[in-house]
C-alpha cells in the first residue's frame, strides 16, 4: 500500500469506461481534497454514477487511473471498505428487513459504530424503526441508505444522488448531516443534479457532461467564470459614462444599450453598487428599474452542458 | 483531526462477530418470510401427515412413514438449500442487497459462510420439527447418525451450488418460477413421496442420478433398511455439488 497524497482522498485521471459500444464515461479527471464536500454535478447519462461506483471498486476502469485514499479500488478492495461508506443510488438493503434492523446489521460490520439510536433520529428515521423496508417511503428509505453509508464512521463517504426524491424538509434534514460530517473530517462526493444542492453543501463542483468533466471549482470561481455578472438602471439619456468607469474597478464595462438604459458588467458586488449609486447622486440621476443579474450555477451548468433536456 | 460525532474511525469488525450477525439476519429474513416458510416448513409437514395417515400410495412399506419420513428429510433440504436459498439471493442481487453488502467490511467469503450456515440453521431446526412429527406417527428410524449426516450435509451442497447458480444468473422473476417448478418436479419425481419403482425403468435410471432421488434413496437405505453408509448416492450428491459449485462459483453475477 502506498499513499499517494493524504490531501487528495480520491484522484481521477483519464478514466474510461465503456459499456459495448456506448462510452459512459471518456478521460474524466476528478481530484477530491481530503476533508472537503465535492458535488458532482451534471445531466442524467453524464457518467456520474458510472465514475463513483468506479471509486467504489464496482466497476473496472478501461483506461486511466483511480486512486482512492491513495489504493486502488479494485485491487485494494478488502482494505478500502471498512474505510469508505457508500450509498448506492437505490435499494440495497434486504426487503423483509426492519430499518433499524438493517441499520444495527451495518453497524455490527464495524469494529466503532456510531450509536444508531442516536442517528436514527438525527435522520428522523426513529419512528419507522419498526416497519420494513419495502414499506418505508421513498424518502425514507434514502435516508436509512444515507444512515448505512455514515454508521461505520468511515472517512470518504460516496453518495449518489442522497436528496432525490425527498421533499424539502428531508432534503435539509441530509444537508445539515453532510455539513455536520464535513465539520468533523469525513471527506464527502456526492452526485446530483441538483444545482442548489451543490451549491449549498459543496466545496468543490466538479460538472460532468458526456463523460467528461467540463468544469471543476468552487461554486464561487465557476459563477465568476463563464459570464460575468450584470447591472442595469434605467435614467437620463446620454449620461457620461467615462467618469463611472473611472470610479469603477478595472474590468467593469458600462455602456447606454438603449437611450436611457444602462449596463454595467463586471464582478457585482454590494461595492460596485455603492459606487454606482453614488455617481448617480453626484450627476442628478435617479437610477429608476436597478437590478443585478448574479449568474448562478444553474446559468453555468445549462451553458456548459446545453439546454437541451436528455434522456 | 476533530472528536465530533462522526470524526472519522473505520475498521472493520473481527471476521467471526461478522459472519455470526449475518447468518443470523439471514436466518432471521428466512423465518419471517411466509412463502418461504410455506415451502419449508408447511409443505414437508402436511406431507408427511396427509401421506402417513391417508392410504393414498403404496408405499411398498409397512408403515407408510417409514418411507416417508426419510423423503421429507430429503425434501426438507432441497427446500431450504435449493428452493429457498434461490429465490432469497434471487432477490437480494435484484435489490442490491449484495451490491450493497459488496462495498461493507464483509468479504464475500464471509457472505457466502453465513448464508450456508443460516442454510445450515433452517435444517436443523426443520429435521427437529420433521422427526418429532414422524415419530409421533410412529416412525422407527434405524441406522447411523453419522451416515445420515454425511448424505443430509453433501445433499445441502449440491442443492445449494444448484441454487446459487439459479440466482446468480437469472433474473429474479425467472428463479422464483423456475424455483419453484424444479421444486414441484423434484417432489414427484425424485423419490420423495412416490416410490421410484413406480416408474417405467428408462426413466428410473435417469430419475436415480437427480439429487433428490440420491438424497432421499439414500436417506432411506440408512433410516429405513438400517443400511451402512450408501457410497452410490453420496457418490452423485457430490458429484452435484461440486459441478454446482463449480459453476455458480464461474457464473455468479453480483449486480
Amino acid at each position: 500500500m502506498r499513499y499517494e497524497s493524504v490531501d487528495t482522498a480520491v484522484r481521477v485521471r483519464g478514466l474510461v469506461k465503456r459499456y459495448g459500444s456506448k462510452t459512459a464515461v471518456d478521460g474524466l479527471d476528478l481530484d477530491v481534497r481530503t476533508g472537503t464536500v465535492t458535488a458532482v454535478l451534471g445531466p442524467n447519462g453524464a457518467g456520474k454514477t458510472t465514475t463513483i461506483e468506479t471509486c467504489e471498486g464496482y466497476r473496472k476502469a478501461d483506461a486511466g487511473t483511480v486512486r482512492v485514499l491513495g489504493l486502488d479500488p479494485v485491487s485494494d478492495a478488502a482494505a478500502l471498505r471498512p474505510r469508505v461508506g457508500v450509498m448506492l443510488q437505490s435499494g440495497g438493503v434486504y426487503s423483509g428487513a426492519r430499518a433499524d434492523e438493517m441499520l444495527r446489521h451495518m453497524a455490527k460490520l464495524h469494529a466503532h459504530p456510531l450509536d444508531v439510536d442516536a442517528l436514527s433520529e438525527r435522520l428522523g428515521l426513529g419512528s419507522c424503526g419498526r416497519t420494513a423496508y419495502r414499506r418505508l417511503s421513498g424518502g425514507q428509505q434514502q435516508r436509512l441508505a444515507l444512515a448505512m453509508a455514515v454508521v461505520g464512521r468511515p472517512e470518504l463517504v460516496f453518495l449518489d444522488e442522497p436528496t432525490a426524491g425527498l421533499d424539502p424538509q428531508a432534503r435539509h434534514a441530509t444537508w445539515d448531516l453532510v455539513r455536520e460530517l464535513r465539520a468533523d473530517g469525513v471527506t464527502i462526493v456526492l452526485t446530483t443534479h441538483l444545482m442548489n444542492e451543490a451549491e449549498e453543501l459543496a466545496d468543490d463542483v466538479a460538472i460532468v457532461d458526456a463523460g467528461r468533466v467540463v468544469a471543476q471549482g468552487s461554486p464561487e470561481q465557476l459563477c465568476r467564470g463563464g459570464a460575468e455578472n450584470t447591472l442595469r438602471f434605467t435614467g437620463r439619456p446620454g449620461l457620461d459614462l467615462g467618469s463611472l468607469l473611472k470610479a469603477l474597478p478595472d474590468g467593469t464595462a458600462a455602456a447606454e444599450m438603449t437611450p436611457g438604459a444602462y449596463r454595467i458588467s463586471g464582478e457585482v458586488g454590494p461595492q460596485l453598487l455603492a459606487t454606482v449609486a453614488s455617481w448617480c447622486a453626484q450627476h442628478g440621476v435617479m437610477p429608476d428599474g436597478i437590478t443585478v443579474e448574479r449568474h448562478t450555477l444553474e446559468d453555468v451548468f445549462l451553458e456548459l452542458t446545453g439546454k437541451e433536456l436528455r434522456a | 483531526m476533530s472528536s465530533g460525532t462522526y470524526a472519522p474511525k473505520p475498521g472493520a469488525a473481527p471476521v467471526g462477530r461478522m459472519i455470526a450477525a449475518q447468518t443470523a439476519l439471514e436466518t432471521r429474513m428466512l423465518l419471517r418470510n411466509g412463502e418461504q416458510l410455506l415451502l419449508t416448513v408447511i409443505i414437508p409437514s402436511l406431507l408427511l401427515v396427509l401421506f402417513s395417515t391417508v392410504d393414498i400410495i403404496d408405499t411398498g412399506a409397512e408403515r407408510a412413514v417409514d418411507f416417508l419420513a426419510p423423503g421429507v428429510l430429503a425434501l426438507a433440504v432441497m427446500s431450504t438449500a435449493f428452493t429457498g436459498q434461490a429465490i432469497a439471493t434471487g432477490f437480494e442481487r435484484r435489490y442490491g442487497v449484495l451490491k450493497r453488502l459488496g462495498a461493507s467490511p464483509l468479504p464475500r467469503w464471509a457472505l457466502m459462510t453465513a448464508k450456508t450456515l443460516s442454510v445450515l440453521v433452517t435444517e436443523v431446526l426443520q429435521i427437529a420439527l420433521l422427526t418429532a412429527i414422524a415419530l409421533g406417527l410412529g416412525w422407527s428410524p434405524q441406522g447411523g447418525a453419522a451416515s445420515v449426516a454425511l448424505l443430509l450435509v453433501l445433499g445441502t451442497a449440491a442443492f445449494s451450488g444448484l441454487g446459487l447458480l439459479m440466482a446468480g444468473t437469472l433474473r429474479a422473476e425467472a428463479t422464483l418460477a423456475a424455483a419453484n417448478l424444479v421444486f414441484l418436479l423434484l417432489l414427484v419425481g425424485g423419490g420423495v413421496i412416490v416410490p421410484l419403482e413406480k416408474f417405467p425403468a428408462a426413466a428410473r435410471s435417469v430419475l436415480e442420478l437427480l439429487p433428490i432421488s440420491a438424497l432421499s434413496d439414500g436417506l432411506r437405505d440408512v433410516l429405513q433398511g438400517g443400511a451402512p453408509m450408501p457410497w452410490g448416492q453420496a457418490l452423485v450428491l457430490a458429484v452435484w455439488a461440486v459441478l454446482g459449485l463449480g459453476a455458480a462459483a464461474r457464473f455468479f453475477r453480483w449486480e
